[in-house]
């Protein structure tokens, strides 16, 4: 059985906090679930499959999120999978509900690192000694914008790309932020302010990474007879595709692709279209790179190419080929919780419905793509893909 | 020359060769003795054919960087790398000893080992 059109994305919110000091997790979680089911017009009772990240939802998998917002389930599923889990998360209630398991399908997502005053991308997290990688990497000090770095340095090694390339991707972002009040960065940026920012880790600036913040989002998705029965613009999943990539036990190493080569095939395949028929597409951005290599890998250009496809604006909606994070991504935007993948989804339905700001809504929104990436391109990672349609 | 003491992870049931034998300035690989493909990080079963009939070998401790980054935001600042060793893998590393500016994609290096704060030694390499 194809998965395709078996379900519509009816509900989606993005919390509007940046910083949210006052607010516990589970308070955030509970608020976009508020919101995103107020937006699809259904209601708490009317749900009965949860999804969720176990690593931002503490107690026992969600158990202890689910019992806050008093929820009763048929079916729940707590896939951790990182920045990427959302998307995952899209692929997974489709599938429970094209098979019966569950109607309405919630996704929460909350996180509030920058009240906790995490160092998230600059300082090596300390894990459980029994992950099997630590003890043969921790000690070398691999924090997030390191390793991204390291896939940036082989990248330009490899490809010829250029730090200029590279900013490329926040420059678009930031065209697209000044019009999202709730953005931390509104200020349009210059390629030069982004190669002229200080060094994080070489060969990336520090506006070649995404913010900080608080926050959240939330999903409804919904089967096609309740969907058709709602209020809302009609946003038809019809591709989704997961990948992991590993290290191979270091055996022909190449950090210059991720495992969107692969999830992007399963969900072009799926929805039956080819990356040409998308015209807006919610890309990873975690840092700068990670645009450039998730879109070569998506197939929009070459392997390789990614510097010159993302060059002159080619991301800027309503000025290139490929508008791409209009509400301003991770990289001005928000990247609650350090899990970026449910903004992207928002902004992708934002987008089909023809919701976005007027100033970044792009004219052809029929087809649209959100993928992301969980883990380290570094190191191991899922990337997922999520294909949307304007019915 | 850093001085710097390496933070370390503890050994896992079956990591403890490599750790014994990077104190004594020794760089281990496992091979399978079944598919003959080596791999690192060590574990208790080959990554490439779930074999469990497993060897270590001694490492020459040469090869050259895959590739790098500088670690500003860090003060000090570090080197971390991958480096490709002359047996066909890759191992995430630091460069140590030499002037940062000057380390580059496909430069040669070869093992040394720093001291860990458990008393142990940890592998790193240094451009030839
Ligand atoms: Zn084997």
């Amino acid at each position: 059985m194809s998965l395709k059109g078996q379900a519509y994305i009816v509900g989606a919110y993005e919390h509007p906090t940046r910083k949210a000091p006052d607010k516990s997790l589970a308070q955030l979680h509970a608020e976009v679930a508020k919101g995103a089911l107020e937006d699809a017009g259904l209601t708490k009772n009317d749900v009965d499959g949860y999804f969720c990240a176990a690593g931002d939802t503490p107690g026992l998998g969600g158990l202890s999120i689910v019992e806050y917002m008093g929820l009763k389930l048929k079916h729940y599923d707590t896939t951790d999978t990182g920045g990427s889990s959302y998307n995952v998360h899209v692929g997974h209630a489709v599938q429970a509900i094209a098979t019966g398991r569950c109607n309405v399908a919630l996704v929460t997502l909350a996180g509030r690192p920058r009240s906790e005053g995490q160092a998230t991308g600059t300082a090596p997290r300390m894990g459980n000694p029994q992950q099997p990688d630590l003890q043969f990497e921790f000690p070398y000090g691999p924090a997030t914008a390191n390793m991204y770095a390291m896939c940036a340095r082989r990248h330009m090694h490899q490809y010829g790309t250029t730090s200029e390339q590279l900013a490329w991707v926040k420059v678009a972002a930031s065209h697209h932020a000044q019009y999202n009040p709730h953005a931390m960065l509104q200020k349009v940026v210059t390629v030069e302010e982004v190669v002229n920012s200080p060094m994080v880790a070489d060969p990336l600036h520090r506006l070649d990474c995404c913010v900080i913040s608080d926050g959240g989002g939330a999903l409804v998705i919904t089967k096609p007879e309740i969907a058709k029965k709602l209020k809302r613009p009609l946003v038809k999943v019809i591709g989704v595709g997961e990948a992991n990539k590993i290290q191979g036990g270091g055996v022909g190493l190449d950090l210059t692709y991720s495992a969107g080569l692969e999830s992007g095939k399963r969900a072009f395949e799926m929805a039956g279209i080819k990356p040409s028929d998308i015209k807006y597409a919610s890309i990873y951005d975690s840092f700068t790179i990670t645009v450039i290599m998730q879109l070569e890998d998506l197939g929009f250009c070459k392997k390789g190419e990614g510097g010159k496809f993302v060059s002159d604006g080619n991301l800027i909606s309503g000025v290139g080929k490929l508008p791409f994070n209009t509400d301003g991504g991770g990289l001005c935007n928000n990247h609650p919780g350090n899990r970026g993948g449910m903004t992207k989804v928002i902004e992708a339905v934002r987008q089909a419905r023809g919701e976005a700001h007027p100033k970044v809504q792009v004219k052809d929104h029929g087809l649209v793509l959100a993928h992301g990436t969980g883990g380290s391109l570094g190191t191991r990672h899922v990337g997922s893909t999520v294909i949307l349609e304007r019915e | 020359m850093s001085d710097k003491v390496y933070q370390a992870v503890p050994s896992t049931p079956g990591t403890e060769t490599y750790w014994d034998a990077a104190k004594e300035g020794k760089l281990m690989v496992q091979f399978c003795k079944d598919c003959k493909k080596p791999h690192h990080y060590p574990r208790g079963v080959c990554p490439h054919c779930m074999s469990t009939n497993l060897e270590w070998k001694q490492a020459k401790g040469t090869g050259e960087i895959y590739t790098y980054s500088i670690m500003h935001a860090a003060k000090p600042a570090y080197v971390i790398a991958y480096v490709t060793l002359d047996e066909g893998l890759s191992m995430m590393t630091n460069i140590v000893d030499c002037d940062a500016a000057k380390v580059k994609v496909g430069q040669k290096v070869k093992v040394v080992f720093k001291p860990t704060d458990n008393g142990g030694k940890l592998p790193c390499f240094t451009v030839v």
